[in-house]
C-alpha cells in the first residue's frame, strides 16, 4: 500500500515536471513530436532508475559512512555523468536495436536536472532502497507521462494559427501552464 | 569587444532566460516571490563569475578530452560553497529554495557559459561575461517573481500594493509560473523585434 501511495503521489500529485519544475529543458526541447517524447520518456526511465540505485547505495556506504557528507554534489553528479556514459557503451555494445532507438537521448540526460533532483530528494526523504526504486521509476513514468501529453497537444498546436509573437516558446510555456493546473486537479487524492 | 560590452551583451542581447531560453527549471521552480527569485539569481551568478575565473585561468591546463568533466568539478565545487555559505547564514531563505540550490550545478547557463566564453577567452572578460550573464539571470527571476507575487498576493518584495483579495492565487502555484513566463517571453520577443 506504501509503494502504491509513492507511485500515485509521484505520477499525478507531485509530477515531477508540472510541479516540481525538474526537467523543464527536455520537456520544452523534445516535445514536438509524440515519437521523440516516448523515446525521451524510456531513456529518462532507464537512467533514472539506475542512477538513483547506485547514489543511494553511495550515499549510504561511502559518504554517510566515512562523514564526507559535504561532497554530496560533486560525487553525485560525477556519478551520474559516469553512469550515463557507461549506460551509453554498454548499450551499443548488448542491444543495438535499444540503442539506435534511445542513442540521441541519453548524452542529454546528463543535464536533465531531475536525475540530480531525485538523487538528492531521496536522501532528503529518508527512503530505504526499495522505497527508492519506487519513487525513481513513478517519477520517470511521471515524466514520460506529462511529455507524451504535451507532445500530443503540441503536435495538434503546430496546425493553428497562433498571434505572432506568441509563436513557439510562449504559447508552448502557456499549453503547459494549462496542463499543470489539469495536474492539480490530483491534489488531495493522496 | 570592450568588457563593457560583453556586460551588456549578458543583460540585453542575450539574456539567458528571455533570448536563450536556458536554465528553466530554477526559473520556474524558485520565482514564487521576487525576493526567492533575486536570491536565486544572486547565487546563480556568483557561481557563473567564480566558475568563469577558474576555467579561464586553467583553460591551458586541462586535456581538451576531460575538460567537460573538469568543468563540472569546478561548478560543483563552488554551489556546494554557496550551499554552505546559505545554510549556515541564511537558513530561512536555503529552505524556501530548497533542492534547486545543488541544481545550479545542472543549470545549463554555466557549463554553457564555461564551454561557450570562459574555455576560450581570458581571466578578465571570463569574469565579465560572468557577471553579465548572471546579472542578466537575476533580473529575469526578479521580473518574474515580481510579476507572480503582485499578480498572486498583490504584494511586491512582501510590501502589500493591492489589497489582497485582489490576487489570485493561481500565479503563485504552478501552473501561474508557466503562464506568466510564457507572457514575459512574448512581450520581450515584441519588444526586440520593434
Amino acid at each position: 500500500m506504501e509503494y502504491i501511495l509513492i507511485f500515485i503521489a509521484a505520477v499525478f500529485v507531485n509530477n515531477v515536471v508540472l510541479a516540481q519544475f525538474l526537467g523543464i529543458c527536455p520537456f520544452l526541447g523534445v516535445s514536438k513530436k509524440v515519437e521523440t517524447a516516448a523515446g525521451m520518456g524510456a531513456a529518462v526511465t532507464f537512467v533514472l532508475t539506475i542512477a538513483t540505485i547506485v547514489t543511494f547505495l553511495i550515499q549510504k556506504y561511502v559518504l554517510d559512512a566515512f562523514g564526507l557528507g559535504f561532497m554530496q554534489t560533486i560525487s553525485f553528479i560525477l556519478v551520474i555523468a559516469a553512469l550515463v556514459q557507461m549506460v551509453e557503451i554498454i548499450l551499443k555494445k548488448v542491444s543495438p536495436a535499444l540503442y539506435q532507438a534511445l542513442g540521441v537521448f541519453l548524452p542529454l540526460i546528463t543535464t536533465n536536472c531531475c536525475i540530480l533532483g531525485v538523487a538528492i530528494l531521496v536522501i532528503q526523504k529518508e527512503y530505504n532502497l526499495l522505497e527508492s526504486v519506487v519513487y525513481a521509476i513513478s517519477t520517470a513514468i511521471g515524466f514520460a507521462l506529462a511529455l507524451i501529453i504535451f507532445a500530443g497537444v503540441r503536435e495538434q498546436l503546430a496546425m493553428t494559427k497562433v498571434p505572432d509573437g506568441m509563436k513557439g516558446t510562449p504559447i508552448a510555456l502557456i499549453t503547459a501552464g494549462l496542463l499543470a493546473m489539469a495536474f492539480m486537479g490530483f491534489s488531495g487524492i493522496v | 569587444m570592450s568588457n563593457l560590452k560583453i556586460l551588456m551583451n549578458g543583460i540585453v542581447k542575450e539574456n539567458p532566460t528571455f533570448v536563450l531560453l536556458l536554465g528553466m527549471c530554477p526559473t520556474l521552480g524558485t520565482t514564487s516571490s521576487a525576493l526567492n527569485g533575486m536570491s536565486m539569481g544572486l547565487a546563480t551568478m556568483f557561481v557563473l563569475v567564480c566558475s568563469n575565473i577558474v576555467i579561464s585561468a586553467l583553460k591551458n591546463l586541462i586535456p581538451d578530452m576531460v575538460r567537460i568533466p573538469a568543468f563540472i568539478v569546478v561548478i560543483a565545487t563552488f554551489v556546494t560553497v554557496v550551499q554552505m555559505c546559505m545554510e549556515a547564514f541564511v537558513p530561512a531563505l536555503y529552505a524556501s529554495l530548497g533542492l534547486f540550490i545543488p541544481l545550479i550545478v545542472v543549470n545549463c547557463i554555466v557549463l554553457g557559459r564555461a564551454e561557450a566564453f570562459a574555455a576560450k577567452n581570458g581571466i578578465i572578460p571570463s569574469a565579465f561575461d560572468g557577471l553579465g550573464m548572471g546579472l542578466g539571470f537575476t533580473l529575469a527571476l526578479t521580473l518574474l517573481g515580481a510579476a507572480r507575487e503582485l499578480l498572486g498576493t498583490g504584494k511586491l518584495f512582501s510590501l502589500t500594493l493591492m489589497p489582497e483579495e485582489y490576487g489570485s492565487l493561481i500565479f503563485v502555484l504552478a501552473p501561474g509560473a508557466f503562464i506568466a513566463l510564457g507572457y514575459l517571453v512574448a512581450i520581450v520577443n515584441k519588444l526586440r523585434k520593434a
